[in-house]
């Protein structure tokens, strides 16, 4: 434990501002992972466990785009485009065999993935950590804000993730295909016999869910290192965030990545050693208080 | 076994009935299979086949007992392997620190180990399916954070090293080899008929029928938050049995004994050997012990392989191994009787 280093940066502007942008990009992040993990669970029922997959496939695909193009607008749409191609795939051919079935067999198919997938990055990508750089676009002067430091990728990744919170909350709300995925999640039944082919909005959400992950992967490219099994830490972090925003609720994703993100970045100074700790306390704790989540709903 | 739940079936009473014959039919069958495998350093030098079935001792009593949750009394315990790495590591600890005897520390770990499943059990088996698995696996990641950072107790991400010292008791010497098997086998013949009784007592059938419809089972006055905090603390009293085992072979403890991984595992051996027989998570434990064994010798890969293994039981059979066989053959009998 260091209390005083926590407590020396709580009262300095330019401590505060570094720490507080590190937690936002972590809970950003976060939320795009996470957001994709309870849309997929909200409207097919399912616990998404290979979800750190598609992070880590974005990622992959975004710094092979990035190695071959030169461009870092091609490499975040690979990631993106990428990891939705595979997402529909994953579900159209074998998650949507499990539908009916046992959690613990949804959870069986999924853990196979996990396991197959970190093997298909190793063998395509190699088993060392890789790096993708920093685009050229972004190596410029860092912001100065009241005394911190704020590098403008950091702006851009927090930008792009608030973007995605706002076109997904509006799209589902107000569009038409938004209603449509509400109602599949209420009464798949009911949508089917309205002549909706339901198969297709769950292969649609699936790609979705894993578009975001992977977007999420290809913008933490050039920031994080690159590892097969990458995405297991995140995978059990927008766990934790799901479970504390609630299940289902893409405002307690947002809300929830976002704690998270400051207790990482607040935690590493006070407490170095036991910040995951610090996040699964966190976690017994609300859910202990309110079983169903900050923003869930009762199961019906 | 199918037999007795075979004959069970239609009506509860027959199964009573038949209780007293079955405990001494599973007395006899545990007696035959503990002198099997306690002749078996008779037969064999192999080291290396002593060692596997050690290992299978460790992970069959854990993965035993988390059918007593997940098979009997539907709850998916995601964090069923902290009891694992807690009884590894108490018992160590115990031992290291104290230097009590191994019956002394062995009964100590297991107090702890109820302490602790009491407290986190009164918790978490109030919670609902899907919530359950989480704070479970909550609970689990936090004895594990737990023990990486305490490094100057439990050792840090290195482990309890420096050994467990094992002084002889009783004129049984668990620093040779083939006293450690024998040790190993009988804990696990012990722990299995003991949830085997555990199973099949009136107790047993109040968690099956909790399973089915908690609803009803509180509406016939069982209190269900107490059938499952104590089936919770009893699985946890065997995993932690299996944990102690684990630390007696590797003589320290890691803690990957306690990470997700290991509950991940268990839950995959279950499936892999069946939840609907009580043998099955000990066939489970064999085939994946076996798988590993095989795959890791032959490729690097093995994530690959295992995963495809896995998706041929998830998608192909759709239920574990023996949970098919078991199947197979009440089916064929049912078609012998037709003719």
């Amino acid at each position: 434990m260091d209390l005083d280093a926590l407590a020396g940066c709580l009262s300095s502007s330019a401590c505060l501002v570094t720490q507080t942008t590190s937690g936002l990009i972590i809970g950003m992040l976060l939320f795009l992972v996470a957001v994709g993990l309870t849309l997929i669970f909200g409207v097919l029922k399912v616990v998404n466990f290979s979800h750190g997959a598609f992070y880590m496939f974005g990622a992959y695909f975004a710094m092979t785009a990035y190695q071959l193009t030169g461009s870092f607008a091609l490499a975040m749409l690979a990631g993106a485009a990428g990891t939705a191609a595979l997402g529909l795939i994953f579900e159209r051919v074998f998650m949507s065999r499990v539908y009916g079935a046992d959690v613990l067999m949804q959870l069986l198919v999924c853990y196979a993935f996990v396991l197959i997938f970190d093997d298909v990055v190793r063998i395509i990508w190699g088993p060392e950590f890789k790096s993708m750089g920093m685009p050229a676009a972004f190596q410029v002067m860092p912001l100065f804000i009241a005394g911190g430091v704020v590098p403008p990728y950091y702006l851009l990744l927090i930008g792009v993730a608030l973007v995605a919170a706002v076109v997904l909350g509006a799209g589902l709300s107000r569009t038409r295909i938004g209603k449509v995925i509400r109602a599949a999640a209420h009464n798949p039944g009911m949508v089917s016999a309205l002549g909706i082919n339901t198969g297709l909005i769950y292969g649609g959400v699936f790609a979705l869910g894993g578009m975001l992950a992977g977007l999420a992967g290809a913008l933490a490219a050039p920031v994080r290192s690159l590892t097969p099994g990458m995405g297991f830490s995140v995978l059990i972090e927008s766990f934790i965030v799901t479970v504390i925003g609630g299940m289902g609720s893409i405002l307690g994703a947002l809300i929830g990545a976002l704690l998270l993100g400051l207790i990482r970045s607040y935690g590493s100074l006070g407490f170095p050693l036991f910040t995951e700790g610090l996040m699964y306390l966190f976690m017994v704790i609300v859910l202990v208080s309110k079983p169903t989540g900050l923003f869930g709903k009762e199961a019906a | 076994m199918t037999e007795l739940e075979a004959g069970g079936a239609g009506t509860l009473a027959p199964v009573r009935s038949g209780a007293a014959p079955g405990r001494y039919r599973d007395i006899l069958i545990a007696l035959i299979a503990f002198a099997v495998l306690a002749s078996l350093p008779l037969f064999t030098g192999s080291k290396a086949l002593l060692d596997f079935v050690i290992r299978c001792s460790a992970y069959g009593l854990f993965a035993t007992s988390l059918n007593l949750l997940v098979g009997y009394t539907g709850l998916t315990s995601f964090g069923h392997g902290m009891f694992f790495g807690l009884g590894a590591y108490s018992f160590g600890l115990i031992m290291q620190k104290l230097g009590v005897p191994i019956p002394v520390a062995f009964v100590a770990t297991l107090a702890i180990t109820a302490v602790i499943a009491a407290v986190i059990g009164a918790i978490c088996v109030r919670l609902k399916e899907i919530y359950f698995a989480f704070v479970t696996l909550a609970f689990q990641m936090l004895i594990h954070s737990t023990i990486l950072s305490w490094a100057s107790f439990t050792g840090g991400d290195q482990g309890l090293r420096g050994g467990i010292p094992r002084p002889s008791f009783l004129g049984i010497n668990l620093a040779n080899h083939v006293h450690l098997y024998i040790a190993s086998c009988a804990l696990l013949i012990l722990g299995l008929l003991a949830m085997r009784q555990i199973a099949q007592s009136p107790f047993g059938f109040t968690l099956r029928m909790i399973r089915d419809n908690a609803a009803r089972a509180s509406f016939l006055g069982i209190d269900v938050w107490r059938a499952k905090l104590t089936v919770f603390v009893l699985a946890a009293l065997f995993a932690s049995m299996g944990g102690m085992v684990m630390a007696l072979f590797v003589s320290g403890a890691y803690p990957e004994f306690a990470y997700w991984t290991i509950s991940g595992e268990g839950i995959f051996i279950n499936m892999l050997g069946g939840v609907s027989t009580f043998l099955g998570p000990m066939v489970g434990t064999v085939l994946l012990l076996l798988l590993n064994d095989t795959v890791t010798r032959f490729t690097e890969y093995h994530g690959i392989v295992l995963g495809i293994v896995i998706l041929f039981f998830a998608l192909g059979l759709r239920k574990g191994l023996l949970d098919f066989v078991a199947e197979w053959f009440s089916q064929r009998r049912d078609a012998g009787k037709g003719h």
